[in-house]
């Protein structure tokens, strides 16, 4: 038997002045058991001891939002009756250990999450962050977390219709690997996780547990050192089969009237399932593990109590309801046991093999989380930027640009994720900037987007927190949907550094400006923090998943250019090349403030161009983001097989102009360039006329012409030159 | 059009074929659980894709032993009409019902794009409202579509006219460029000798509507809809 002490309580990730509270709720030593629980429920990643106090400050409501953080997902009304229930979730530190089956288990638990609340999902999408490609591990992670997104999500038959990729030294250690799901269910329909009713039944269903993940969100509450390779066993592994089978029995069972209450078993399984479920509820629960279905022989409480094994949820049924309920996880072929019951205690209490291995008053265990203010010391603003020369010319950045990781073509990704699975995808990977997905039965459909730009962010924490909220709305805009809401995954460093809180937290407040003035609350969210390998921190990523609504689908308008269109672009450009692309890639520097957000103006020039798509006189329409205007036109051109002639820009340096990075722009393709012009002048927003489309190439103000062909080559390049050679373990399945 | 479609755990692409096959029938389909064994009064019986059972032994091995499989030879073999698509023409090859294996793709990754079927005769009940020849695009979704049989086999399908589609460029031209999963003689789709069973890798159902993204994909449920209006 272990011997529980301080000192194990710090292997398990306690410091002593959590212990010593842990001893003062308990009025004893705990058991090993109990001091599993009490390390999980207070690790960073289950009780956000450092983020909490942050996150505070984050408009969340709105007339549109259902339930906004607090659940297992936030829940907003898309109208006709419906809500989508979404969230974004990060598995970052599985990811770089098991890349295969470190993003596979984090499609995984956020489908869990979604439909635990009730809705079927119907749309899949991910921010993904890796290494430098020239860093040998990072093709190996790059083409495991791919397979691994691949193989979950097109197994459960959910679509994966958009997400994001960049590329950094700052992730070699530490990938990030970060999920959305969204989900649609009736909005009188959604399911809570509070118990409730002092002796109903507490069934587990799903697959059996076993050794697997012991410690998780342990593990993604601390830095990686050398031996994160020994980790390995902590990593959980997927069963998609199970999962999908799981959707359509809690479906089914979510049809009657028998659930009280249900949550997945996420991070810290059993533990945190039980714990929240009956804490938010402010009832006991009693839980027998004799009776948890097992795939491992002679687990112990601690075991089975820890055990992140995937695919499982713990249900409350109204009393008189188990046979009915049995019936449908029989019919789906999955484990369903009566592990325990709701209590007037107010303790959990675990019982195994006739002895009592946790008792633990539920209240004190919330209540008397920790909750740390760690100091804070704020990013310095970056120096201005001093002119920079343009040492190439114009069609020799763009082809450079658009080759390079950050830019070139995502195909060879996208490629390996179904995107179709359903038959309601409007607007697959790439052909909009916002993915839109009509819902089933219905004209209405969402949007769909996720984005942040770490570098930004890294250099002006709060204007990149900024940047990436205004960047989604954006996206969404551009479809020609209206935002709702956003969900946020927060990746961050060591957060008991002052200069990574100080990160956090000014992330935090120029989210929160952009949020308030774009009325786009945030709805759910997830922080993880810790990314650091052998003390060195990612970049400040706090990654933004956007939801946006068209009452009809077929307003959505793509990206894709058309021949004998005006191209007019949208919102002001004073040619801002701090942190930009072209800054990086071309003049070989990584410097200056980055690019504000007037969100005033954002709002004007968003709320233009959504009005003029639903008119009807958009054709097509794209945002102007990481590599600027040129990049945009390119894009642009490329999607729709068309060129387009370019003609001089206002009187700013060219270089400026076509690759600065301004923020609150777009490219809209017009039949009547002039008529767009008249009414952007009337709404007050900035607009200028780029050119016309057309063509089989690019024609540069400066008379250079590139054509499709030559773009198409060095756009589409680099994955399949990266990635191209097979060899890497097949996934399973097909 | 008396239609059913056959759920085995872990299909996932069976209201994508459900909603192809009521805007060309006018109707519903009727959804056939695995374990359910008639299929009396049905003109087609459709096997849809998805990962029945995981696929975590070969393809479609596992369904093509389930109970219901017994019914769906036995209506093939009463002249009843069968359409397997991806994980159906897995579990069809795996059941006998169709020569030949689909094998891991060529590439050795899960492949999710458009791809060009060129229709190799127009004179049957799933293409009677295409032109032989004709292209369409449909969109693929699969991990294991490279078509495999024996050098005889082949040369017999071909003899005997019994190779439904072909991948092939938009122009119409079988080049090894436009055959993405490395399919023997870039086999996409195959019949019965009665040409009354059909399977086929790429998903035409998911492109029958214009708003997402073509109907290339209507004509062959039209067909099926003509075929059986009597």
């Amino acid at each position: 038997m272990t011997e529980v002490s301080a000192d194990l309580a710090r292997q398990f990730g306690l410091n002593d002045e959590e212990y010593a509270r842990v001893l003062a709720i308990l009025g004893r030593t705990p058991s090993l058991t109990e001091l599993g629980i009490f390390s999980v429920m207070w690790s960073e990643h289950c009780s956000y001891k450092s983020s909490r106090v942050w996150l505070k400050q984050l408009p969340t409501a709105a007339p549109w939002v259902i339930h906004g953080p607090g659940e297992n997902a936030g829940v907003v009304d898309i109208g006709e009756g419906l809500a989508a229930i979404f969230k974004m979730e990060s598995h970052n530190h599985p990811s770089f250990i098991e890349p295969y089956q470190g993003a596979a288990t984090g499609v995984g638990g956020i489908l869990r999450d979604v439909f635990t609340m009730g809705a079927r999902p119907v749309a899949n999408l991910n921010a993904l962050r890796f290494g430098s490609p020239e860093n040998p591990v990072t093709r190996r992670v790059v083409d495991g977390v791919v397979r691994g997104i691949g193989g979950y999500g097109n197994c459960v038959g959910v679509p994966t219709v958009g997400g994001e990729i960049n590329f950094h030294p700052a992730y070699d250690g530490n990938p990030l690997v970060n999920a959305m799901t969204v989900g649609i269910a009736p909005a009188d329909r959604i399911f809570l996780s509070a118990a409730a009713g002092i002796g109903n039944p507490v069934v587990y269903v799903g697959s059996k547990t076993g050794r697997d993940g012991i410690h998780g969100a342990t593990m993604a509450s601390a830095e990686f050192g050398e031996d994160a390779e020994a980790k390995r066993p902590t990593v959980q592994v997927g069963d998609p089969f199970t999962e999908k089978l799981l959707i359509e029995a809690c479906l089914e069972l979510m049809a009657t009237d028998a659930i009280v209450a249900i949550q997945d078993m996420g991070a810290a399984g059993l533990t945190s399932s039980s714990v929240e479920m009956a804490g938010k509820g402010g009832v006991g629960i009693a839980l027998d593990l004799d009776a948890v279905p097992q795939r491992e022989t002679a687990m112990s409480a601690y075991e089975m109590m820890l055990s992140e094994s995937q695919e499982r949820m713990l249900i409350v049924l109204r009393p008189g309801r188990e046979a009915m309920a049995r019936a449908i996880f029989e019919k789906w072929e999955l484990d369903f046991a009566v592990i325990g019951h709701l209590t007037e205690t107010g303790r959990i209490t675990v019982r195994h093999r006739g002895a009592v291995e946790a008792d633990i008053p539920l209240a004190p265990l919330a209540d008397q989380a920790p909750l740390y203010h760690r100091p804070t010391e704020f990013t310095p603003p970056p120096p201005p930027l001093e002119p920079v020369a343009d040492p190439i010319g114009l069609g020799p950045a763009l082809l450079r640009l658009i080759a390079g990781p950050d830019l070139c073509s995502r195909a060879w990704v996208w490629d390996q994720y179904d995107a179709t699975v359903g038959g309601q995808t409007v607007k697959r990977p790439g052909a909009a900037d916002a993915a839109v997905v009509r819902i089933d039965g219905h004209r209405r459909a969402l949007a769909l987007t996720t984005d942040c730009t770490p570098r930004y962010c890294a250099a002006d924490p709060r204007a990149g927190g900024a940047q990436a909220v205004a960047e989604a709305w954006r996206n969404l805009t551009a479809v020609g949907a209206t935002p709702l809401a956003i969900t946020d995954n927060m990746n961050f460093g060591n957060p008991e550094k002052p200069a990574i809180m100080g990160q956090f937290a000014a992330a935090i407040e120029g989210m929160a400006a952009a949020c308030r003035a774009l009325d786009f609350p945030v709805v759910s969210g997830n922080v993880s923090l810790y990314n650091e390998t052998a003390g060195s921190p990612i970049l400040p990523t706090p990654a933004i998943g956007g939801l946006g609504v068209l009452e009809d689908a077929a307003d959505a308008v793509g990206l894709a250019l058309a021949p004998e269109l005006d191209l007019v672009l949208i919102g002001h450009t004073a040619g801002w090349l701090g942190q930009s692309l072209w800054l990086r890639e071309i003049a070989g520097r990584e410097d200056g403030p980055p690019p504000p957000v007037d969100l005033a103006a954002e709002r004007s020039a968003g709320d233009f161009v959504r009005a003029r798509i639903l008119a009807g006189d958009i054709r097509a329409c794209h945002d102007v983001s990481d590599g600027g205007l040129l990049v945009a036109l390119a894009e642009m051109a490329l999607a729709g097989n068309t060129g387009a002639r370019l003609a001089a820009g206002p009187a700013i340096p060219p270089h400026a102009f076509w690759f600065g990075e301004d923020q609150g722009r777009y490219v809209a393709a017009v039949p009547d360039g002039e008529a767009l012009l008249a009414a952007a002048a009337a709404a007050g927003v900035p607009a200028l006329r780029l050119g016309r489309s057309g063509g089989a190439g690019l024609t540069l103000p400066d008379g250079l012409a590139i054509s499709l062909v030559e773009l198409r080559a060095a756009h589409e390049r680099f994955f399949p030159d990266w990635m191209g050679s097979p060899g890497a373990e097949p996934d399973p399945g097909g | 059009m008396r239609a059913g479609i056959v759920v085995f755990p872990g299909i996932n692409r069976e209201r994508d074929m459900a909603i192809a096959l009521e805007r060309a029938a006018g109707h519903a389909p009727r959804m056939i659980w695995h374990r359910e064994t008639d299929l009396a009064g049905l003109d087609l019986v459709v096997i849809p894709g998805g990962f029945s059972f995981g696929d975590y032994l070969r393809c479609g091995a596992m369904a093509a032993q389930s109970p219901v499989m017994a019914a769906v030879r036995a209506h093939a073999a009463r002249g009843g009409y069968v359409l397997g698509v991806c994980n159906g023409f897995q579990i069809l090859s795996e059941a006998g019902m169709l020569p030949g294996a689909l094998l891991r793709n060529a590439g050795l990754r899960f492949l999710s794009r458009d791809c060009h079927l060129r229709v190799e005769r127009a004179d049957t009940a799933f293409t009677r409202r295409y032109q032989q020849g004709e292209v369409f695009r449909a969109p693929m979704a699969h991990g294991d579509g490279n078509y495999f049989a024996d050098d005889a086999t082949l040369d017999r399908l071909e003899g005997e006219g019994l190779v439904a589609f072909r991948y092939a460029t938009p122009a119409g031209q079988v080049t090894q460029a436009a055959n993405p999963n490395g399919s023997a003689r870039a086999i996409a789709g195959l019949y019965s000798p009665n040409l009354r069973v059909l399977g086929l890798m790429p998903h035409p159902e998911d492109l029958v509507d214009p708003l997402l993204g073509g109907e290339d994909g209507k004509p062959l449920f039209a067909s099926l809809a003509e075929a059986f209006a009597a």
